[in-house]
């Protein structure tokens, strides 16, 4: 693959990591119950550890001296090639959990598919995250199959996220340039929506949830095209950097 | 000041076995087997370590446990490499260390083709169940016992 198209596509998965993170970030301290409040921050750790590693060989594929907190606390909106999904705001808890649950079905089929990769680096730390990310699923899974399959009020909250979130899964599965650059190295994005797919639909039967008809799909995070709502988590994300350039500890 | 060849990588090994892991104390740095190779490389010791879970934070302070303790022993230039592949796992974790742990009261991770939950480390019963699938730290659930009705973290199978 393309040397520019690798950077382009680790930067993608280094910044859904990031961008997911902020947000569950925003729950610490806040959390429903104790146990909530240290998953959350929990997978939050896990998803930036993951975003450090893909960032962190992006610039060595950029090879222009820039590092992971340069391409963390230095870029702009314009410039995060996260999906539009991750940077919907936290909402109520049914938002938080089916937006975790969205995420994680494709993240973790889509880690198991770059084991296949030909670089070294993207199959190890795929390899290093798909664990982390089969924990992910199981929590995220379990709370939309409680709360879905749980009181009046809980269902009716859970629908309307799943209704709500759903033009923003589109975007996951679809493969523009960089991605097919990358079916030459024996990787298929659009392959990743099968199991992705099932999942949501097992997953929904179970809660008692209806799968939101297909419609019209937003798009454009993964080109940079982002709402104003990534802006704002940027503003407080990068603030240090922003006031004090270079500020070191 | 000691350099290459002085000191063999098996006494190396030695010591690092006297080095704790900062979030669980108990159980060393190689009981953990998250130390992955001690070699000589010229004139500089090279310790080569794998991460546990990728944000865990204990990653950077583990480095300069390590750096500090080879460094009181007189080595003077020692280099702590990371290793991605193969990614670790709880199964590299030695019997003295999963036996240090249930001491300590945290369950020890079951080997991962298990998937039996784990024995209480209070009473021993096999009847426990899961409260959280995320604890205090990156590497531990939330279980409690059902028999004794003490509450435990377990190390999760990874």
């Amino acid at each position: 693959m393309a040397a520019p198209a690798a950077f382009e596509f680790c930067l993608r998965l280094g910044d859904n990591d990031l961008i997911l993170s902020q947000r569950l970030g925003e729950w610490c301290g806040r959390g429903p119950v104790l146990e909530e409040d240290l998953a959350l921050t929990n997978v939050a750790l896990d998803l930036l550890g993951q975003a450090r590693l893909w960032l962190g060989h992006a610039a060595a594929l950029e090879g222009r001296g820039r590092d992971e907190d340069q391409l963390a606390f230095l870029r702009d909106a314009g410039e995060f090639r996260n999906l539009l999904l991750v940077e919907q705001p936290n909402g109520d808890y049914a938002h938080t959990m089916v937006r975790q649950f969205y995420f994680d079905a494709w993240h973790l089929p889509l880690l198991e598919a770059l084991g296949s990769a030909s670089d070294p680096s993207l199959r190890d730390i795929a390899a290093k995250a798909v664990k982390e990310v089969a924990y992910h699923l199981q929590r995220s899974r379990d709370w939309v199959v409680r709360l879905g399959d749980g009181t009046e009020e809980s269902h009716r909250r859970m629908q309307a996220a799943a209704d709500q979130l759903w033009p923003y899964t589109g975007e996951m599965l679809a493969a523009d340039a960089v991605e097919a650059s990358l079916g030459e190295a024996g990787f298929d994005l659009e392959a990743v929506g099968v199991p992705w797919r099932q999942q949501v639909e097992s997953t929904f039967a179970r809660a008692t949830l209806e799968v939101p008809a297909a419609g019209w799909m937003q798009r454009g995070g993964k080109q940079g095209v982002h709402s104003e709502k990534l802006g704002l988590l940027l503003a407080e994300m990068q603030f240090l950097q922003r006031a004090y350039p270079g500020a070191q500890w | 000041m000691v350099g290459s060849g002085a000191i063999s990588p098996a006494q190396v090994w030695e010591w690092l076995e006297a080095v704790p892991d900062p979030e669980v104390p108990v159980i060393s740095v190689v009981d953990l087997g998250i130390v992955r190779e001690v070699t000589w490389r010229g004139p500089e010791l090279v310790v080569t370590v794998t991460p546990t879970y990728s944000g865990c934070p204990a990653t950077a302070v583990i480095a300069h446990d390590i750096e500090a303790a080879l460094r009181g022993r007189g080595i003077e230039r020692v280099r702590i490499e990371t290793r991605l592949a193969p990614a670790w796992t709880t199964d590299w974790l030695s019997a003295r260390g999963r036996e240090a742990l249930r001491r300590f009261g945290i369950a020890p991770p079951q080997l991962l083709q298990l998937s039996a939950p784990p024995p209480c480390p209070q009473c021993g019963s096999g009847d426990t169940e899961c409260i959280s699938g995320f604890g205090s730290t990156p590497c531990k659930a939330l279980h409690r016992c059902r028999a004794c009705r003490e509450p435990f973290d377990y190390f999760k199978p990874h």
